[in-house]
């Protein structure tokens, strides 16, 4: 590990890791409140005000990570920044104004005269729809290596809607927890179905992962390489079979437990992620820009890792403290 | 030749577009910070005087004036994540060249502020009565402070890349030496008081209007009274010291960017007692100007404090072999003289209606209904006056992306022009729809308090639906 005294190596090494686990925080804390934006025509108007106030305090501060991730991209690895979202031009466009109409969707279906709060419902459904389809149309072409191509784009299309799916799925883990009766019920249903897009979406980027470069392919069925990536679809598969068996049983006497389909969802999603980080390593942009040659220079680097060293931890627990502060059931949201 | 003129041409109807559209983006988006900086002090204002005074007064201004917050906040950071995202997909070189640069300052832009902002949201819109008063205080004071710390860092940024220093190139490629000449380049000062002047200002008559539109209306309550009079006086009191600020701000930019001014006053030769134009159409082809109509000396008088002074002309910004290195003069000329105009106008305004506040202590009361229909008319007033500025100083530094640095086309990402057409289009659908709504709901809103109804609750579940595992008091 000596050449980890060199900055030109351990502050990208250090960076690439603050994004990944900033993405990795993102998908789990927006695709929940995603989630629950894409099941939103299941649920009948209360329902509909109760999953809002189950999301209200936290979802712009959700959002917020996805600004710190691909700030972090920007910041860190300039020119990556440039070659990933240029190609992705045309989805991230769509994302975008996902995400703006969804996210004041949220305070204009409150505020806007009663008549007009079907439309901002309307709106806060097709934001998120938008939002995780492109978001997960990015993930299939980024798998893919960034190329337009028709079986990309088609492989793609494949991933942006398991990706929906499996938003949906850790949105109902979400409802279990934040409510109760009829609602709990229904999500817990949403959540059994939600699961086989989870399932199905890790098994296809699994499958596609390794076939589309031979450095993946012989990082993930060589020996002994083999062995480090072994624990994560054993992980994966216990996981799924734990949620299984709860979500058949849901709800449990007195409440119990209903945080646990949420816990089980996300170490599900930080599973795949750490196997999507593994195999790609070090590559930011797939087997074209590595992140060494991706990086700002180190002086800059080491700049801005004074400031994330002392926000970071600040913002982490302020994240917890507000989550703290809205524990339990969702209440009617009011602002007194 | 015919398809390298083609390939010419495409490419400069992408950077042409691609102006436009990160112009949309940023536009619509500092409409809602330029609400939210001022927006966040003015409600720990509020609530300092509660807390004092225990008048119910003060949160009843508190509770309806966060819930604009909130829109305008939300506004304001969906609209950010599109910025964030516009750099790499529109302008892929301004990161490769100067990244070394911005980058450390975008990272304290999102770190410092967005977070802190966005974790005491939830506290100070929704905590009210699930935390301490002195906590919920406190997340007041924290947002506020963190809108303030992500405008400074912006600010910075910018005016970094009208005045650059404390920098080397190497290889091309610009690296930091020194952060601190960096951060307090010379028109950062300057730039960030004018911008932070007129947040407050844009807040000031946004209050002021709206709280008249509720006068008006009926809604005649003792928190309407308090913010109506706190939002005239402070717009009166902050207007003479913008336009100070503003005046210094020009000099600074003489200093710095005389192209700029040049095209801001439509001086087109270098010349001593040089009248100011108060009315012209700028040639660029003739170079000269059409119906000009000016006042003799006053703007050798405004930018040299000197009657006679000599005052730097555009023909001085083309190069021998005829390259233009200052920027199209009829955009800047105009949006600089609709920014001056409505700041003159915020002057008479907040003015008359402070003197008919005072005058013989009859206070609001004093406010005579044509008073109140202008400040209704001016409630948006600041966003027209802020993006004119804006417009003049970034038009202003064009053909330059960093001043003397780098050139705004070798920044730009080589996109389809119809690709970067397209998303503009929706980009500006949406713009539009949302800009409608907001103003609609605004206003909605200050009807309903007006009637009395209460617009404390965000969502209202039927009794039915409400769970009783927390209790809310």
């Amino acid at each position: 590990m000596t050449y980890f005294g060199d900055a030109n190596i351990w502050l990208p090494f250090v960076f690439a890791a603050l994004m990944g686990v900033s993405i990795l925080i993102y998908v789990v804390l927006d695709g929940f409140d995603l989630g629950i934006g894409v099941l939103f025509p299941l649920a009948n108007d209360d329902e509909k005000d109760r999953m809002i106030a189950s999301i209200g305090p936290f979802w712009d501060a959700n959002e917020t990570w996805l600004v710190l991730s691909v700030g972090l991209l920007l910041v860190a690895f300039p020119s990556a920044h440039g070659a990933i979202l240029t190609a992705l031009y045309l989805p991230v466009a769509i994302m975008l104004i996902g995400l703006i109409l969804r996210g004041v969707a949220f305070e204009f279906r409150a505020k806007a005269p009663a008549p007009h709060k079907r439309l901002w419902n309307n709106a806060f459904f097709t934001g998120s729809l938008m939002t995780s389809l492109s978001q997960g149309f990015m993930l299939g072409m980024y798998v893919m290596g960034l190329e337009w191509s028709w079986i990309n784009v088609a492989f793609a299309m494949l991933t942006a809607l398991f990706l929906t799916v499996g938003y949906s799925f850790i949105g109902a883990t979400w409802i279990i927890h934040k409510t109760s009766e009829a609602l709990q019920i229904k999500a817990v249903d949403w959540a059994k179905g939600g699961i086989w897009g989870l399932i199905l979406g890790i098994g296809a980027i699994s499958l596609a992962t390794p076939f589309v470069s031979a450095r993946i392919f012989d990082k993930w069925f060589s020996w002994p390489e083999a062995m480090y990536l072994a624990p994560l679809p054993v992980l994966s598969a216990l996981l799924v079979f734990w949620l299984w068996s709860m979500l058949h049983k849901m709800p449990y006497a007195g409440d119990r437990r209903s945080w646990q389909p949420f816990a089980a969802a996300t170490a599900l999603w930080v599973a795949a992620f750490a196997g999507m980080a593994y195999s790609f390593y070090p590559y930011v942009v797939p087997e074209k820009i590595t992140i060494y040659e991706a990086a700002s220079a180190p002086e800059s680097l080491f700049i801005i890792l004074i400031g994330t060293c002392i926000v970071l931890p600040t913002i982490i627990g302020y994240t917890v403290l507000s989550y703290v502060i809205f524990r339990g059931k969702a209440t009617e949201l009011r602002y007194d | 030749m015919s398809a390298l003129k083609l390939r010419h041409c495409m490419e400069l109807e992408t950077l042409l577009l691609s102006r436009i559209q990160f112009a949309a983006n940023i536009s619509f988006h500092i409409l809602f910070p330029t609400i939210t900086i001022a927006l966040g002090w003015v409600l720990l204002f509020f609530k300092l005087r509660y807390n004092r005074t225990g008048q119910e007064r003060w949160m009843e201004a508190y509770s309806f004036w966060v819930k604009i917050f909130a829109l305008s906040f939300a506004m304001g950071v969906v609209s950010g994540i599109t910025m964030s995202f516009q750099f790499g997909t529109n302008w892929p070189g301004f990161m490769e060249k100067v990244g070394n640069i911005a980058g450390p300052l975008l990272a304290y832009e999102i770190m410092t502020a967005f977070f802190l902002e966005a974790v005491f949201l939830g506290i100070m819109l929704f905590g009210f009565s699930r935390v301490p008063n002195w906590l919920h205080t406190m997340a007041t004071f924290l947002v506020a402070f963190g809108t303030m710390m992500s405008a400074f860092w912006i600010i910075v940024l910018n005016s970094w890349m009208h005045t650059p220093q404390g920098y080397e190139m190497i290889d091309g490629v610009a690296h930091a030496t020194d952060w601190f000449a960096i951060i307090f380049n010379p028109s950062m000062p300057y730039r960030f008081a004018h911008m932070v002047l007129a947040s407050f200002l844009t807040v000031s008559f946004l209050i002021a209007g709206v709280s008249a539109f509720r006068w008006l209306i009926g809604g005649r309550t003792e928190g309407v009274r308090v913010a109506l009079k706190t939002a005239v006086f402070a717009a009166a009191m902050l207007i003479p010291v913008q336009i100070l600020v503003g005046d210094s701000h020009g000099l600074n930019t003489k200093e710095y960017q005389p192209a700029k001014v040049a095209a801001m006053e439509a001086n087109w030769e270098t010349d001593t007692a040089v009248p100011l134009i108060l009315f012209a159409i700028p040639d660029e082809e003739a170079r000269e100007n059409r119906f000009e109509i000016s006042i003799p000396k006053l703007a050798s008088f405004i930018l040299t404090h000197n009657w006679n002074g000599e005052v730097k002309g555009l023909d001085d910004f083309v190069t021998e072999d005829g390259e233009v290195l200052h920027p199209r003069v009829l955009p800047v000329f105009w949006s600089f003289r609709v920014m001056v105009g409505t700041g003159l106008l915020m002057l008479l305004i907040s003015w008359t209606a402070t003197y008919m506040i005072i005058r013989r202590k009859r206070g609001v009361e004093g406010l005579p209904k044509p008073m109140l229909c202008a400040l209704v008319g001016m409630s948006f007033s600041g966003w027209l006056a802020t993006l004119a500025g804006w417009y003049t100083t970034e038009i202003g530094r064009q053909p330059w992306l960093v001043q003397g640095v780098m050139t705004t086309k070798e920044a730009v990402a080589n996109v389809p022009a119809p690709l970067v057409l397209s998303t503009l289009i929706a980009y500006l659908a949406v713009y539009a729809a949302l800009l409608v709504a907001y103003v609609f709901v605004i206003f909605y809103l200050a009807r309903k308090a007006a009637r009395g109804e209460d617009i404390g609750t965000r969502v209202a579940p039927s009794p039915a639906a409400t769970p009783k595992a927390i209790p809310m008091e």
